[in-house]
């Protein structure tokens, strides 16, 4: 079982950038307008934003890692270590953390590769990067986290396309021996790798002009085979049922319960889902913030985009403890509990 | 349990309903406007309310209120 406590390793600062090109579901003009209304009360989400072509993740995530290092006052060749957790990364090859390297005058000594998770991505990417500072002492690294989603979304999806916004975050992490532990459960399920997928385009089926045939699926949904395709009931199913189970068992293992907790930030995967694991696990609607009306489902970016929107005020001046879980695209869920000690958190980054 | 409680808790979740509208004999997909988003919905009430798990499959393999009812009833502990 995956259940682990890393040590030594404290979060010094969280940021977070979105493009500014705003769009409304009110807008989304595949919808009658009742259809509207139960689409805004079912999934929470109003309002997303759209990176226009040409604007990656990674060019999100370096704005955010410049105000952030310039906020913590972090000289570039201090940073040894820079994880890019993402699956819309800027090219198929090379990795996209390299290129980040470099754009962020960091030094060569510096490590740096990505991971290719998606709404599961943050819990995991602490993980490996928290892990690689409390193992080797190395000091200062960077996490950068989120997704262009949009670009792979078809238009004429309705199961998809009013859902994901796009977003990127840094998590900026420092080796300290007074840090506060963190602590992991991470687990898969690979039976499930066909509820969200983009089923053309890697080696498995390769691009082809079939690729970018677009298919009706259903009435609403069309879409290609370059796109992403998302199963709703089954993920919606795979969600309630596993990510409760998870939460449960990672606070009879650390033996702690709601009241220890801050805030619970979950993935912002939809309204109906996320309140019915909330329902579930017992956590009062006060503890539990939400940036999906405003930004949609994020991915990997949801939790940090979160807790920059919702909690920046806190997060600056209090001790705050936290619970998160990211589940999703794998399957792949986690779940971390943290100790936020008045981190560095500039204000949202408009690009 | 009874069917007419379930009715009910149904009905105040898809609140474009008049309350009256769904009867045991009701198909779900006769009405107006019904979606992939009241599944969700029914999924996620009966998952709250009753501790019990309601597949896609299950739904695709039924199509009245009453039916939906007699699986529920049947998986409550």
């Amino acid at each position: 079982m995956a259940f682990f406590t890393v040590n030594k390793v404290a979060i010094k600062g969280i940021a977070a950038a979105v493009p500014s090109q705003i769009e409304s579901n009110w807008d989304y003009d595949l919808l009658t307008d009742s259809e509207k209304k139960l689409l805004v009360k079912t999934t929470g989400v109003e309002e997303r934003r759209r990176a226009p072509i040409g604007t990656t993740t990674s060019d999100l995530c370096f704005v955010a890692a410049q105000k952030l290092m310039s906020d913590l006052n972090w000289q570039p060749e201090e940073v040894s270590a820079l994880v890019f957790v993402s699956q819309s990364s800027d090219y198929y090859l090379p990795a996209t953390a390299i290129i980040l390297q470099d754009r962020l005058g960091l030094s060569k000594s510096c490590l740096a590769f990505d991971i290719g998770l998606g709404c599961s991505g943050y819990v995991y990417g602490l993980s490996v990067l928290s892990s690689i500072l409390s193992a080797t002492g190395l000091k200062k690294a960077l996490l950068m986290v989120g997704d262009v989603s949009t670009a792979t979304c078809s238009y004429e999806d309705k199961s998809t396309y009013p859902l994901f916004g796009d977003a990127g975050t840094v998590t900026a992490l420092e080796f300290s021996e007074a840090a506060k532990p963190m602590t992991f459960n991470l687990q898969s399920d690979g039976s499930g790798f066909e509820a969200i997928i983009i089923p053309h385009g890697g080696i498995r089926n390769r691009a082809s002009r079939a690729s970018f045939d677009k298919k009706e699926i259903d009435k609403g949904i069309v879409r290609a085979d370059y796109n992403l395709a998302l199963n709703g009931l089954e993920v919606f199913n795979f969600s309630i049922r596993e990510v409760p189970q998870a939460l449960k068992n990672f606070m009879e293992d650390t033996q702690s319960n709601t009241e220890d907790y801050d805030y619970f930030l979950m993935h912002q995967a939809n309204k109906l889902m996320n309140e019915t694991i909330r329902k579930k696990v017992k956590f009062e609607e006060a503890k539990v913030p939400y940036s999906m009306k405003k930004f949609g489902n994020t991915s990997s970016a949801s939790i940090p985009l979160t807790l920059v929107t919702e909690l920046r005020e806190e997060l600056q001046s209090k001790s705050l403890n936290l619970l998160m879980t990211g589940f999703g695209v794998g399957l792949s869920w986690g779940v971390s509990s943290i100790e936020l000690d008045c981190i560095a958190c500039p204000e949202l980054i408009e690009l | 349990m009874n069917i007419s409680e379930f009715i009910e808790k149904l009905e105040a979740e898809f609140d474009e309903l008049e309350p009256g509208t769904l009867k045991p004999d009701t198909n779900f997909r006769d009405l107006d406007e019904w979606s992939s988003m009241h599944a969700l919905i029914i999924i996620a009430l009966i998952d709250t309310d009753y501790d019990v798990t309601i597949t896609g499959d299950d739904l695709s393999s039924i199509e009245t209120v009453s039916e939906l009812y007699d699986i529920v009833a049947q998986r409550v502990a």
